[in-house]
């Protein structure tokens, strides 16, 4: 399994020049290589669970050359990625016709699932910054896909936030590059384990929290996320949502703070307080919108706070030398959260796009009653909405409980945590009742006259709406002990042993 | 003395790209911002205590005497990585251009402050 | 933009030949010297970006038109990518340098790097296309319908 890691970048990027050199005469045929591209990339993505290893690209060995890594966390996000991306690819067959140049979108999407792949799987710091840059370059000319005002004013927002995010990764690399003499994770890793903390490290580290603050939307980096997301396309907004944040804004800073920098206990403070900022003031600003999309994308920065909240805590334990089995638990809560985030968020996007493209509006006023001309679509939001609530049985109920139950162990041993529990709480409330108004708005109430004749989702859109919500109701199963420890405890396991990530990497699984 | 004269580049783009209305002016603050850091990276590779004057180009040719070349051959990884970063920049620059050009298009005008559609 | 005067017409027709040369020697030679596809690739579309200036956009676009240069673009990145496929064929690893080194020339001579010469040609091709389909699109922007030419910026041109 671990010779064939290279394809996970090999093949997108292939395909996507493939498909500029051949497709752009046959519509189809950028349909079908879309397709292809995405097949045995989900297939080789479930074959990944339960793998680890390292491959040195071009045989050049690990301080000297690129490697990929992976691990038990980049598995995780390897798999989330294509089958989000492969869910994506089947409902813009039939979503993009509206729009004309489709092969230049399935380009450009399968440059941006490249690019995500490579940053999950690289296991170099500055190759991690060129994988960032692919995908962010793809997502903003992918956000003004459409070329109208507000797409347009959403990707300059966003590409000029972005690219000053990137600049400060690259700084931090640089400056890291200049503390050890050394690119590789690992071997910055064991660097940094054994020389003395200078300021300069905490330069770099807060250079880097301010880069992948930025690209993941925490709240003070926040203001392009509202923008950008509902201006794309809906299966771009549900990748960029579901997926992009989370594999070049969390993961990367979970990544770099915790296997190359090493926690430290301010860290996880501020980790923390980035993640209730973003909790309160996204759900806060989210109850407010009438736009369907607008609203979703707020919910995106406020439930990426849940996860960056679960690492955090995670974090500040570990750094404080408390009991690992809570630390463990919180990172579990996050990682569990931010899968479950990748499914129900992204389902609620696309659920918005098959409303928008039967309606041809997203504003929560003008619609209604939708529910008995689109059974599929309702169906699969009420759902998603259920789950993106907290309501048992969905996923996302399961992994709010374990952020909980985590915050309130924590309690314990460093009381004032239990204000973190209040408002994990309040925000899922509040989420509750944002959720209910789109519910009654979009799919209960009265039917406007307008909207008599529409039918509901084409085929490629409803499989692909059906198949995610299914994987809300079943995702609760992998709490199962048996699933959870292929699945989640290497994950966990990966994050927790910190700088010794370095060792397990130079040595061999 | 040198560093810090490069953070304060990369100061100047962000207070450039950060504080400007005209949407050219923001992209040739990301601009500075990008080179502030190239050039930071390629300061990176001088070492330590080896004047300017005295560095070497990190060419091997089969007359080079390796020991002097050891002591006084500039880092080449940090000039690979500002190759990278400036075909980097040079994407992100095209596609901010061409942005431009459509956001010209659509209202005719440069300045960001009128650009506002998008509330909330 | 339909040209410039006789001067730079006449200069442009007597340095486009040198200009080329030095654009295919910077590329072949990337593996020995600093240079390399990159900088060849440049070098040579600059040489389309003089020509354009001097003659005019009809000019160069009825010798290069957009769809060849966006096919080109493609097939330099293709290029690049089937080598590096078929090091993991022949060699076992992905990008392995599966020609043998130092061969059939001596080392530090034309021919003695493997793969590498065939990545610089490929980013080469690449970067040179996709440089004038940028500029000419940016040039031509109000004439011809342009549809994001710019967005296909694939930095994998570096990798090697």
């Amino acid at each position: 399994m671990i010779e064939l890691l290279p394809l996970f970048i090999a093949i997108p990027l292939g395909g996507a020049f493939l498909i500029t050199l051949t497709a752009w005469k046959l519509r189809r045929l950028a349909d079908i290589l879309g397709v292809c591209a995405g097949l045995p990339l989900l297939v080789l993505a479930l074959l990944c669970i339960g793998k680890q290893g390292v491959y040195h690209v071009g045989a050049f060995l690990a301080p000297l050359g690129i490697n990929l890594v992976l691990d038990g966390f980049s598995v995780l996000l390897l798999v989330i990625v294509n089958v989000i991306g492969f869910m994506a690819l089947l409902y813009s067959i039939s979503y993009m016709e509206q729009y004309t140049a489709k092969y230049k979108y399935y380009a450009l999407f399968l440059l941006m699932v490249g690019g995500m792949n490579g940053v999950v799987l690289t296991g170099d710091m500055f190759n991690l910054f060129v994988f960032l840059e692919i995908a962010s370059i793809a997502s903003y000319a992918l956000v003004a896909f459409g070329c109208e005002h507000e797409e347009l004013e959403a990707s300059f927002k966003y590409l000029v936030l972005g690219s000053i995010g990137s600049t400060f990764i690259l700084l931090g690399v640089a400056v890291l590059y200049g503390l050890t003499g050394f690119l590789n994770m690992a071997s910055i890793a064991q660097a940094v384990a054994s020389m003395e903390k200078t300021w300069l490290l905490s330069f770099a580290s807060v250079l880097f929290l301010v880069g992948f603050g930025i690209k993941a939307a925490l709240v003070p980096f926040h203001p392009w996320l509202p923008d950008a997301h509902p201006s794309a396309p809906a299966p771009i907004s549900a990748m960029l949502s579901g997926v992009l944040i989370k594999a070049l804004g969390v993961y990367a800073i979970t990544r770099v703070v915790f296997n190359v920098l090493g926690a430290t206990p301010l860290f996880g403070i501020i980790i923390m307080v980035l993640g209730v900022l973003s909790m309160t003031i996204g759900v806060f600003l989210a109850v407010g919108q009438w736009d369907f999309k607008r609203l979703l994308a707020y919910h995106s920065i406020s439930q990426m706070g849940y996860v960056v909240l679960g690492i955090g805590l995670g974090m500040f334990i570990i750094a404080n030398n408390g009991p690992t089995l809570v630390a463990g638990m919180a990172i579990f809560g996050g990682i569990f959260h931010l899968a479950n985030h990748a499914v129900f968020k992204s389902l609620l996007f696309l659920c918005s796009g098959s409303v928008e493209y039967q309606t041809g509006t997203r504003q929560l006023k003008s619609l209604g009653g939708l529910q008995e001309k689109m059974p599929v679509t309702g169906t699969t939001c009420t759902i998603a909405s259920l789950s993106i609530a907290g309501i048992p049985p969905f996923n996302g109920f399961w992994s709010k409980l374990i952020i909980v139950i985590a915050t309130v162990l924590a309690a314990f041993v460093f009381p004032g945590m239990l204000i973190l529990t209040a408002i994990t709480i309040l925000v899922s409330f509040v989420t509750l009742i944002s959720f209910l108004k789109v519910l009654r708005y979009v799919f209960l109430g009265e039917l406007p006259s307008l909207f008599k004749q529409i039918k509901d989702s084409p085929f490629f859109m409803g499989i692909s709406l059906v198949m995610l919500s299914l994987l809300c109701i079943g995702m609760g199963l992998l709490l199962i002990p048996g699933l959870r420890s292929v699945v989640f405890d290497p994950a966990v396991e990966a994050l927790k042993q910190g700088l010794d990530y370095g060792k397990q990497i130079l040595t061999g699984f | 003395m040198i560093f810090p004269l490069c953070f304060a580049l990369f100061v100047v783009g962000l207070y450039c790209a950060l504080t400007k209305r005209n949407v050219i002016k923001i992209v040739i603050g990301l601009a500075i911002m990008e080179y502030a850091v190239n050039l930071f990276l390629v300061l990176l590779g001088y070492k330590k205590g080896i004047t300017l004057a005295d560095a070497q180009a990190p060419i091997i040719e089969p007359v080079t005497n390796l020991d002097d070349f050891f002591m006084k051959a500039v880092d080449p990884l940090p000039q690979a990585l500002v190759l990278t970063s400036i075909v980097i920049g040079l994407g992100v620059t095209a596609l901010a251009i061409a942005i431009c050009i459509r956001l010209y298009q659509r209202y005719g005008t440069f300045d960001i402050s009128e650009m506002r559609r998008l509330k909330g | 933009m339909n040209g410039m005067s006789p001067i730079v017409q006449t200069v442009a027709r007597f340095v486009k030949v040198f200009i080329l040369l030095y654009g295919i020697y910077l590329t072949l030679t990337g593996h020995l010297t600093p240079g390399g596809g990159f900088a060849g690739g440049v070098v040579i579309a600059s040489l389309y970006i003089l020509l354009t200036l001097a003659y005019g956009k009809k000019f160069s676009l009825k010798y290069f038109p957009r769809k060849l240069a966006g096919s080109l673009d493609s097939v330099g990145a293709l290029i690049f990518l089937v080598v590096a496929v078929l090091g993991f064929y022949f060699g076992g690893i992905f990008f392995a340098n599966f020609l043998q080194k130092n061969y059939p020339g001596a080392e530090f001579s034309l021919l003695s790097a493997g793969t590498i010469p065939i990545n610089n040609i490929a980013i080469c091709i690449k970067v040179a296309s996709s440089l004038f389909l940028v500029f000419i699109i940016m040039a031509v922007a109000r004439i011809i319908d342009k549809k994001d030419g710019s967005k296909d910026y694939k930095q994998d041109q570096e990798k090697e």
